[in-house]
This record gives C-alpha cells, structure tokens and sequence, in this order.
C-alpha cells in the first residue's frame, strides 16, 4: 500500500516539481503515471522507495513513513528499475549483476544461487548466465537490469519508462509479464509516455501536469477524453481516435482495446448489411 | 560544493558578459595584482568595493554571494591561522593591529575568490575557448577544453542517477570500515566511467559526420572584437592600477585604529 499525502517537493536548484499530490495505491493495483515531459512523474515515484524525501507532506509504504527509513531498507520491498540499464550494470557477468542486489541484502549464498538461475528464466536470460553485461544488445541490457530487480522478488514493482527503444516484441514480452506479476498480487506502477501500450493493458491511469494530478481513474475513460489528454500534451491511442472520429454513427467513443473495436465494427456491418 | 557553484556559467545577458574575455582576464590578474600589493585593510577594502558595481551589473548577485559564502570556510581558516600567528609573535599589545592584520590577509583572500568568480560567471566555454584561440592555442587543445568544460554538470547529474539507480538495489554508501567504503563505489564508477568513455566515442563520430578538421583555416560563427565596453575596462583597470601602484609608492596609508583610536 502506497499513500501519498499532500506532497511537495522542491529540487535544491529551486524547482518545484510536485504541488500537492495525493493518492493511494492499493495492494495489487496495476497503475500508470503518463504526463508530458517535466510534469513530475518520475520525481514522484521517486519518493516511493525513498530516493527524494518529501519538502511538505507524506509517504507512507504500508504504514512507514519514507522519512524514517532508509533507502536500502525500503528496497527490499520496493524494486525501481532505471530507465537507461547503463546507469547500473558495472559487473562481469549478468549472474553477478543479479547477485549484487542479493547480496547486498545479506541473502544466503544457496538462496543467492537458486533466485539468480529464477530470475534469469523468468526473463530468457539463461543462455548468457556467464556473458559480460556490457556485450549484450540494449533490449538484453534492460531485461538484466529488470531481472537484477525481480530477484529478490520486491512486493512493488516500479518502471520508469520502460518501454522505451524497444521493438513490438520486447513490448509485448513485457506487457505479458507485468500481466504475469499482476496475476502474483503484485503491485506495479509504470512510468511512461506510450498510450498504445498503456491502451493494451489497461490499467488505472494518474494523469500529471505541472507537478500536479489531473485526472486519475481507469485507462478506458482517461484515454478517451481527449479534453483531459490535452492538459497533458497526449494524444489518444490511434483506436479510440478512430471511435472518436465515428461517433456520429453511433459507435462508442469508450473503445481501447483493438479486439473490441473489431467487435463493434463487424456487428455494425452485419447489422447494416442485414 | 557550493563553491564551485559560483563559478557555474549561466547564460544571462548584460554588458558585462558581452566583454571579451581577455579583457575580463586582464581585469582579473590585475585585481590579482593589487591585491598582493597591500597588506593594510583600507586598500583592501576599496578594492572589494570595486567589485560590487561589476557584479550588481552583470545581474549574477545570487550565484557571486553564494560563491563568496563557498569560500567562507577558507576565508575563516586564513583569518584565524593569521590570527594566531602573529598574536604567538608580537603578543598581546598589539593586538588591534594583529585583528587589523589578520583581516586584511582574510580579505585579500576574498577579493581574489571574488575576481575570479566575476569572470567565471560572466564568461561562457565557448567565449573562453574563443578567447584561447586567438592567443595562439592550438584549436585542438581549445576544443578539447571547452568540452571538457561543456560536460562537467552532464557528469555531474549522470552520477547522481547512477548512485540513485545502484542505492535501489540495496547499496548502502555509508556503511563500513574505510576500505569497504571506497570498495562501495566501484558500482558507481564503472558504469559512469563505461558511459563517459561510450559517449566520448561517440562524440568522436558525431564530429567527423560533421567535418571536424576538414579545413585547415577555421572561422568562427562570433568574432572576438574590442568594443566600446572592452576599451572602457581596459581603461578604468589600467587607472586603477596606476592608482594603485602610485599610492603604494607615495602616500602613508593610514590603519583603521589610527582614524578611529
């Protein structure tokens, strides 16, 4: 559970980047923060593991205030995986680089052993166990760096941008396995731009600009209503434009989801056509 | 930190940073100069005067007092080794001229830190790289340095995100003896050393698509020229320091504890 109270924080070079942010994040929820460059998101959930602490107002993680603990110790529960894999992997091989986080909270070597060869599986990494980090391509890059994170198997997952310079594949790998750790009860919150890929997944979407919260509910209606996108500089994803564009026919201007809007286009030809 | 936060770049505009930089640097070594001419705090205080119309015009008060409270810490050692010094060699008579003396070396101090910050804040890298070229420095090493200079604060916020990243995988930097405490950067280093190194290559390659060193004769897209503002300092500091240098010679200068015993 992730409870923000009435946050604001200030960089030390005077830049207010967060103005009164509340929200609550349940236990298992799947969430995406979009927002324009420079609305704060990142600075947000930054404060979720305790890297920034609060200038005015609170964080709690399941009841503890970010304020008391510290970094590492709230690691252990909440797993934050970088956007650039190049700002963390330093090791000689990737089962190194996975250790380290193992390692660093006093795991058993056997236990250490065991969740490396997991974690490697989990993400298709099995084949370059003994590889240097630094020789894989840059997809591989950012599955090492989420792998690292996964296995010590934190309760919330956080990704900042992680869709970034992947191909169609890498996307859809990866929004199986969110879907994967959804379905473990864990709870996960994504950073990003892309509103195709949150349209595929749908989940609850936070909308920021300007250090602020301007809309916040399920990715159907927010993706939807461009008014409120627009705040954001987003635009919505390429379906529901369509939708949008064909309401005068009467079609729903509620539509995501790709296999849905098939739907609703071949009962309407049938239903002409009859 | 905060010192070198005064001798950050911004890019503002005013008269004082449109001078060329050589004129700004003949300005500096000659504050230098005086201010190794004096020992007495009056002069020394004149001097500091000086300064401030050259700040407060080129809109960088903020950042100049922020260096000046940088060089706080120093400033004070200086006061108190002078203090101590000469309070163990003349002993207690004195000791008004000893506080007279140990300020005016503190000061000394100040108004070099000062000078140098002026010209720092008000000069940017490629001014400064500029002004390296047409005294005669080969382009190369002229470029090499404004680089250099260009990519300290990107460094900077790319370490700062490396030790956030490894911190969220459970990396404590404080703990441990002496030796595990540097061993606990090796994570940081590496891949801030691995990213310097790959965005210096391709730097290099970015260069070449761009025809770096095609052309033996470069032109710049701004000519360093002497204006109107230039000839002026020129000419108020070359005032100063005939000033200067006559009263050193010439006149008695008075301590403070003589016009007010």
């Amino acid at each position: 559970m992730i409870e923000v109270k009435d946050l604001y924080f200030t960089y030390p070079n005077g830049v207010e980047a967060l103005k009164g942010i509340s929200l609550n994040i349940s236990d298992g929820e799947f969430v995406a923060i979009m927002g324009q460059n420079g609305a704060g998101k990142t600075t947000l959930v930054k404060h979720f593991n305790g890297l920034l602490k609060p200038s005015k107002g609170k964080v709690l993680i399941d009841g503890a205030d970010t304020k008391d603990v510290s970094v590492a110790t709230l690691a252990r529960k909440v797993g934050f995986v970088f956007q650039n894999p190049d700002h963390q992997l330093f090791c000689e091989t990737v089962e190194e680089e996975i250790a380290f986080a193992l390692r660093n909270f006093g795991f058993k070597e056997n236990v250490i052993k065991r969740r490396v060869t997991w974690a490697l599986n989990l993400l298709g990494l099995k084949n370059y166990r003994k590889t240097s980090p630094f020789m894989l391509s840059g997809g591989e890059r950012k599955r090492v760096a989420l792998a690292s994170i996964l296995a010590w198997n934190p309760k919330i997952l956080i990704l900042d941008e992680p869709t970034i310079g992947q191909d169609y594949n890498q996307k859809e790998k990866l929004r199986q396995f969110i879907l994967q750790m959804k379905a473990q009860k864990k709870t996960i919150v994504i950073v990003t731009h892309d509103v195709e890929f949150v349209a595929e997944c749908n989940p609850r979407v936070i909308l920021m600009s300007e250090g602020k919260i301007v809309a916040d509910g399920e990715a159907r209606k927010i993706l939807t209503s461009p008014g409120i996108l627009e705040k954001a500089s987003i635009i919505p994803p390429e379906i529901s434009r369509i939708f949008l564009e064909l309401s005068d026919f009467g079609f729903p201007t509620n539509v995501i989801d790709v296999y849905e809007a098939g739907g609703i286009i071949l009962d309407f030809w049938e239903a002409k056509n009859r | 930190m905060s010192m070198f936060e005064g001798l950050k770049f911004r890019r503002v505009s005013s008269p004082i940073h449109d001078l060329d930089p050589r004129v700004k640097f003949l300005y500096v070594i000659i504050m230098f100069a005086i201010a190794v001419m004096y020992m007495e705090l009056i002069p020394l205080i004149m001097l500091f005067l000086i300064q401030l119309p050259l700040v407060m015009v080129a809109k960088v008060t903020k950042q100049w007092i922020k260096s000046m409270r940088g060089a706080a810490f120093l400033a004070s050692i200086i006061f108190f080794t002078n203090f101590i010094f000469s309070y163990l060699y003349r002993g207690q008579q004195e000791l008004p001229f000893i506080l007279e003396y140990s300020m005016a070396m503190t000061l000394r101090f100040i108004v070099l830190v000062g000078s140098f910050s002026i010209f720092f804040l008000t000069t940017s890298p490629d001014h400064l790289g500029l002004a390296l070229e047409k005294s005669h420095v080969p382009y190369e090493f002229c470029f090499a340095f404004t680089t250099a200079v260009r990519f300290v604060p990107v460094l900077a916020e790319e370490a700062q995100t490396i030790m956030d990243a490894q911190k969220a995988r459970g990396l404590e930097l404080e703990k441990g003896n002496f030796l595990k405490r540097i061993r606990n950067y090796i994570p940081i280093l590496i891949p801030l050393i691995v990213n310097a190194i790959r965005r210096s290559l391709e730097l290099a390659e970015a260069m070449e698509s761009r025809a770096w060193g095609a052309t033996k004769n470069r032109t710049n897209l701004y000519e360093l020229k002497l204006r109107m503002g230039d000839y002026t300092l020129i000419l108020l500091t070359i005032i100063i320091l005939i000033l200067a240098i006559y009263v050193r010679l010439y006149v008695p200068i008075p301590r403070i504890t003589e016009i007010f015993p």
